[in-house]
């Protein structure tokens, strides 16, 4: 429905602050043929663009520009799509103003 | 060694944090767990801050907090494509001595509450995340277990302030994870601008903002909102709408933010902005009917955390202070009986929230939620749009006469809902309100 020009997510999370804790991911997704329509949805939902298809079809995460709202948590935690948790302690996104 | 607190709070946002200031000003050990580097690294608010709950916590706090701008004017659009149609309320009532609402920007305000709470005695460990609640052979909750070396704590009481994501008392089986239909997904930007452009472009002075909010085309049919908040140096804008309807659309919670900055309403007012942060929270939107079990054994829950959260007067935090105050007045008064933290004797937070406005709110509202969902199409497309256009068959002078101007105005309505539409539509929202 928008239209003109698309932005990129990552012009706007160049903006923000992130403490990445290298090789632990605190976000991963269960191993799976074909997507779910939910899962699927994260790879346009997710407001830091964080899923994406794989050239075979799957959906994977790299949680790297991740602000933990939760969004994916909600929709694919319960049916055990993905997993989910904080990122450690100090870790992840540092929101000057929020 | 194992360490041993009166009470641990988890979260140092809006509800842990007057959790913690209330239990340690009353002499309670108090330990606050908090995962973020300081207190509000993690937590983002649009963000009005409503000063009645803040001055039963600390009524002196206009003398060192963090404020941005008190408001004295609000607006309320709804939207078009290409226009809006606003309703406005502003008066020098609001330019008091103690002002009702201020603007304010979290993450400082959150350090400024949480060393308040720390200046009473609260101890407060950053950089550290709970990982689950420890639980003795009966399931009576006496303590937590961190990602710190050793982290085991114990305590008599956990207050779970830890906001709407709250994995402890999911974890643990306390209460459920939030439906999708009963989240909204926010984003919004930080845009900097000099004060003297923001006092012009909104038409205030010195410490006076403004607020405005939008509804319409700008959520694409879907329940949401639009939001821009005056702070001193900048503009707080964002839009948020339901999860399940992001689920269902598939659309970019970025993309709609763009194209609502870049509403012909909207754009004037952010021109020349530098944008210095982009961020993203959820907040609870259920309801009264989404509100879960409140207290148990050796455990209370409160603001996000409990789904505490007025979505049609858009107050989160001003429930959360409440919760947070009152469960640790709760508490307080069970240790001074020298009772134990069981859940029949924290019955008493239930009993003194539901007594509160905070309780008496959500149930005034408990339809709305479901409301704003099943008819959204209608009321954020429809209209607005039908709003717009009997305000421009209104306006626009071009010969054409004015009685057919008005035929013109309720055939558009009739056409797009029907009486019977229009009608039921009234009485549901007048239901919904009641
Ligand atoms: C965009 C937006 C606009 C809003 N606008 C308004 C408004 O104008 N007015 C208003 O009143 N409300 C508003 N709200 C709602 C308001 O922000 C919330 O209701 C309020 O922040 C809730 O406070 P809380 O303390 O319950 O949760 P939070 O503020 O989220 O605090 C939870 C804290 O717990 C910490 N935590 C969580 N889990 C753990 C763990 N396991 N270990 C350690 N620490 C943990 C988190 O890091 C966080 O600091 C808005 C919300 C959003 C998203
Ligand atoms: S928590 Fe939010 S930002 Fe992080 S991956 Fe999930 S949807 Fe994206």
């Amino acid at each position: 429905m928008s239209d003109g020009p698309k932005v990129r997510v990552e012009e706007k999370l160049q903006y923000n602050r992130y403490l990445v804790d290298p090789g632990k991911p605190h976000i991963a997704v269960a191993p799976h043929e074909t997507p779910s329509r939910n899962l699927q949805a994260m790879t346009t939902i997710c407001p830091a663009g964080c899923y994406a298809n794989t050239a075979t079809g799957q959906v994977e995460v790299v949680a790297d520009g991740c602000m933990e709202c939760g969004t994916c948590r909600i929709l694919l935690e319960p049916s055990g799509e993905i997993t989910w948790s904080y990122p450690r302690g100090g870790y992840g996104v540092l929101f000057k103003f929020g | 060694m194992i360490e041993r607190f009166d009470a641990i709070v988890i979260g140092a946002g809006m509800a842990g944090n007057a959790a913690a200031f209330t239990l340690a000003s009353r002499g309670l050990s108090v330990l606050q767990l908090e995962r973020g580097e300081y207190p509000g690294a993690k937590n983002v608010q649009g963000a009005i801050l409503y000063a009645n709950m803040l001055e039963k916590i600390i009524p002196d706090f206009r003398e060192d907090a963090p404020l941005e701008r008190h408001v004295v004017e609000q607006r309320f659009w709804f939207m078009t494509e290409r226009a809006h149609t606003g309703m406005q309320y502003r008066s020098e009532e609001f330019n008091e001595e103690r002002p009702n609402r201020y603007t304010i920007i979290r993450s400082q305000f959150d350090r400024w509450f949480s060393k308040k709470a720390q200046e009473k005695g609260a101890i407060l460990l950053t950089e550290t995340t709970a990982l689950e609640l420890v639980q003795d052979a009966y399931g009576k909750v006496i303590g937590v277990r961190t990602d710190r070396a050793g982290g085991t704590i114990m305590a008599d009481v956990v207050v779970l302030a830890e906001g709407v994501n709250g994995l402890l008392g999911t974890r643990a089986g306390l209460r459920k994870t939030p439906k999708a239909d009963q989240v909204a997904l926010a984003v919004k930007e930080m845009h900097f601008l000099a004060p003297e452009i923001i006092e012009q472009r909104f038409n205030i002075q010195g410490d006076e903002g403004v607020v405005i909010e939008a509804a319409g085309a700008v959520s694409e049919g879907m329940a949401g909102m639009g939001f821009l908040y005056t702070n001193k140096e900048s503009v707080s804008i964002g839009i948020g709408c339901i999860v399940s309807d992001f689920a269902e659309t598939g659309t970019s919670p970025y993309q709609l933010l763009e194209k609502f900055k870049k509403h012909p309403s909207i754009r004037p007012l952010l021109e020349g902005s530098e944008v210095k942060e982009y961020a993203a929270h959820l907040i609870p939107e259920g309801g009264f009917k989404a509100v879960p079990k409140l207290f148990g054994n050796g455990w209370v829950v409160v603001g996000d955390a409990a789904q505490l959260n007025n979505a049609v007067h858009r107050e989160g935090s001003n429930l959360a202070m409440t919760s947070g105050r009152l469960a640790a007045e709760a508490i307080f008064q069970i240790k001074s009986r020298r009772e134990p933290m069981t859940a029949d004797n924290l019955s008493l937070y239930e009993k003194m929230i539901n007594d509160s406005f905070v309780m008496k709110d959500l149930k005034k509202y408990k339809d709305m939620p479901a409301l704003l969902h099943t008819q959204s199409q209608n009321l954020f497309l429809t209209y607005p749009q039908l709003v717009s256009t009997a305000m421009e068959n209104f306006l626009r002078v071009d010969g054409t006469p004015k009685v057919d101007k008005e035929k013109a105005t309720v055939s558009a309505l009739k056409a797009k809902r029907g009486w019977t539409g229009l009608v039921g539509d009234a009485v549901r929202v007048a239901r919904a309100w009641r």
